[in-house]
């Protein structure tokens, strides 16, 4: 059936908090009440990415782009642009192209995007298969089953390069091809959804906009590599990707997709849920299979490698949810193609989480070799506030910081590591002029001291050792023996721990160190915070000249730590004062000053 | 004398059938906690012992595993739970003063509950919604984009 406008509301996490779902029957109730509904079609779909902007409401076919809508605007929308035809410019994204197509190819932020992972988010209905197999949906499992042998999925995955997008890169196609050559009386295919870096949430926002994508892939796999059963390990704390997921296998099962006899094909796979329950080692593989068998997420040396004795000991192909969302389009549009996007070692597309102090805050695709400075300046917008930048930092807790020396640098797998950063999951948090190193490292230390198993005691004592060196610099009671026994401890912890959490854990000092060891110096010899962040290093002032007495920060002041005669200048007693920075922020004369 | 075997608690319908469901199934073990969880708000001790039975395993794995995923919760969670985002993006952009600021109006700092009950705070890593730094949740939902003077006011909605 064909609609005259298709209205899609972003259903993605982001989205859903700020009342998606409200708008999205608020729409339906409006053209109800105006007797169209049947000629116009809401959908609730996958993230956009723009969250920034969010809630945003889509209409085809003109492409108007709304944004930041409310429930209560769903009436001017609907009697505006659906039944007079007009746009509703308060509400389009570029306000001063109201008059003409405001589609999404005029906003800077998706410009510089490629869309092949994400090619259904934003677009589909993640709650209707239909939907997914209108998009040319399951037609590479049917090509895997009816046209291709098990040997040639692999070599299609080795002609398109595909690396694993979970951190380390590891080629796809191995790690099939290992399971796949192991005989064993029974095989699994395993997706990690334990998306635990802070700060990143792009396979959430794949399994909420196309969870599809992601089950399709499984069963290639396990078509390939002769597997009948998969899990999905996902973190509890994403209901709504759990919720469309149930949903997603619950209508490919009954369409023939997935179960007993997939499409009359003799192949049976079938695919179980399970759930996380918030440790990070567990997006390291084998702590991830521990985890799945009812265990303490617990990691084991390696080799033997899962894609030979897996979960309960049998041979295992495990990928992260980025990775999977590739293969039915490489099998659909074949190896050659996709091997066309990206750079000579790094093939496809990354998304990427753009977080922190930038103006366009969401979830990017782009293709490998995009460099940083078209990320942040012509997708994020740059820094907002008239903010100088600082650094980007990508691979979460395992990863570094990239200064803006680096800003020309194509992305892919081999220059991060050369910068001392690591791809990751997808993470990348802009940094501004106000964030300082150390204590950014001091964060991210906290998370891994407390994300350790303890199994092995680099990691369980080497992060708590490297926690309390930065805890002691940002008291301001560091010494430059320090900053030596940081580097040493971080180099023993590279070498020694057993699994890559514990390996990659030192990442954030070793890389800060090297890029910004002047800030640790401050911190150590002048006893200052460069960036007025450490709260122990901070000394607040008022400046005579400027302070006109009003008594807006003494007032204020949570402590009394601010007195004076109104009129007159008042004065701070630094011996009361728990630097909370409220006086700073209310007044208006910039006479508070910080240093 | 010998101690007596504590009784076993009785568990909801829903639990036990769900139970029943799972107890064959390799690895049911953290599904059938997270079913627990889902039922009390936590993990009792004593639905934790009789756990352990009906499963066929020791109580102390079970505590093993409990205290292993932060997930899970030993003791009795206030009325409304109030999760504060500390993923990266919130923290650089404010997150501890929103927990500075729970601790200021509820007198209770991270993993702790109120006297009366009513509100627990805890620090979680990522609520996923980055876009809305910094951001908290109370019971489930999300509130975006928080300045620190809002607090008050939200929490104004939860109380009595």
């Amino acid at each position: 059936m064909k609609f005259n406008n298709y209205i899609l509301v972003c259903g993605g996490t982001g989205c859903e908090s700020s009342k998606a779902d409200d708008i999205f029957k608020a729409l339906q109730k409006e053209l109800e009440n105006h007797n169209i509904l049947n000629e116009n079609q809401v959908v609730k779909t996958g993230c956009f990415g723009f969250c920034e902007k969010g809630p945003i409401v889509k209409i085809l076919p003109d492409e108007s782009f709304y944004v930041h809508v409310k429930p209560e605007d769903a009436k001017e929308l609907i009697e505006e642009h659906i039944i007079k035809g007009r746009k509703v410019s308060r509400l389009l994204y570029n306000k001063q192209e109201s008059s003409k197509r405001a589609s999404i190819d005029n906003i800077d932020f998706y410009r510089k995007q490629i869309r092949v992972v994400l090619r259904n988010c934003g677009f589909i209905n993640p709650e209707d298969v239909n939907e997914y197999i209108a998009r040319d949906g399951y037609l590479a499992l049917e090509k895997v089953l009816f046209e291709m042998k098990p040997e040639d999925v692999v070599e299609e995955l080795k002609k398109s390069g595909l690396r694993g997008r979970g951190g380390a890169g590891f080629p796809t196609w191995r790690k099939w091809s290992f399971t796949q050559s192991t005989s064993s009386d029974q095989k699994y295919i395993v997706c990690n959804a334990d998306e635990g870096d802070p700060g990143a949430y792009m396979d959430r926002s794949i399994l909420e906009g196309d969870p599809h994508s992601v089950l399709e892939a499984m069963a290639i796999a396990g078509k390939t590599v002769g597997a009948s059963k998969g899990f999905i390990y996902i973190r509890a704390e994403y209901p709504l990707a759990i919720h469309r997921l149930e949903v997603a296998i619950a209508q490919a099962t009954e369409m023939g997709l997935l179960g007993e006899n997939i499409l009359n094909s003799g192949f049976n796979f079938y695919i179980e849920i399970r759930l996380g329950a918030g440790a990070f080692v567990c997006g390291e593989e084998t702590a991830l299979l521990a985890s799945i068998e009812g265990k303490r997420g617990m990691p084991i040396p390696r080799p033997p490698f899962p894609a030979v004795k897996g979960l309960w000991g049998k041979p295992t192909v495990i990928n992260n949810v980025e990775t999977w969302a590739n293969i039915p389009i490489i099998i659909f549009k074949g190896g050659d193609w996709f091997s066309k996007i990206g750079t000579e070692t790094s093939k496809g597309t990354k998304v990427f989480a753009l977080t922190g102090k930038i103006k366009n805050s969401g979830l990017i695709e782009v293709p490998m070799g995009t460099t940083l400075r078209d990320i942040v300046y012509d997708i994020g917008g740059g820094v907002p506030n008239g903010k100088k930048f600082k650094a980007v930092q990508t691979g979460g807790p395992s990863g570094g910081v990239i200064t803006s020396d680096y800003l020309d640098t194509p992305i892919d797998f081999e220059n991060l590591a050369k910068l001392g950063s690591i791809m990751g999951s997808g993470g990348m948090i802009v940094m501004d002029e106000d964030d300082c190193m150390v204590d950014v490292t001091k964060f991210y230390l906290e998370f891994t001291v407390d994300e350790s198993c303890g199994k092995c005691s680099p990691c369980r004592i080497g992060g708590r050792q490297l926690y309390n060196y930065l805890e002691k610099i940002t008291n301001g009671d560091g010494t430059e023996e320090d900053i030596r026994k940081m580097k040493q401890i971080s180099q023993a912890m590279g070498r020694a721990a057993l699994c890559a959490l514990g390996q990659t854990a030192p990442n954030p000092v070793i890389s800060t160190l090297k890029y910004y060891e002047h800030e640790y110096e401050a911190h150590i010899r002048d006893k200052k915070c460069p960036a007025g962040k450490c709260k122990n290093l901070l000394l607040y002032t008022i400046l005579a000249d400027k302070c006109i007495g009003c008594g807006l920060c003494a007032k204020k002041c949570p402590v009394g730590a601010i007195t004076g005669e109104k009129k007159q200048q008042h004065t701070l007693d630094t011996s009361k004062c728990i630097k909370c920075g409220v006086c700073e922020e209310v007044c208006k004369f910039k006479a508070v000053v910080k240093n | 004398m010998p101690q007596s075997m504590p009784v076993l608690t009785e568990l909801t319908p829903e639990l036990d059938a769900f139970i029943n469901e799972w107890k064959d199934k390799p690895g049911n073990l953290i599904m059938v906690l997270h079913k627990v969880q889902q039922v009390y708000r936590y993990i009792p001790r004593d639905v934790a012992l009789t756990v352990s039975k009906k499963l066929d395993v020791p109580l102390a794995k079970i505590y093993g595993v409990m205290t292993f995923y932060h997930y899970f919760k030993l003791e009795k969670p206030g009325k409304h739970i109030i999760s504060v985002c500390m993923g990266t993006a919130c923290y650089l952009k404010g997150g501890e003063d929103l927990l500075k600021e729970l601790e200021r109006l509820l007198g209770i700092g991270v993993n702790a509950t109120t006297e009366d009950g009513q509100f627990s705070v805890q620090a979680v890593r990522c609520v996923g919604c980055c876009g809305l730094a910094p951001a908290l949740t109370i019971d489930g939902e999300v509130f975006g984009c928080v300045p620190v003077a809002k607090v008050a006011g939200i929490l104004e909605k939860y109380k009595g």
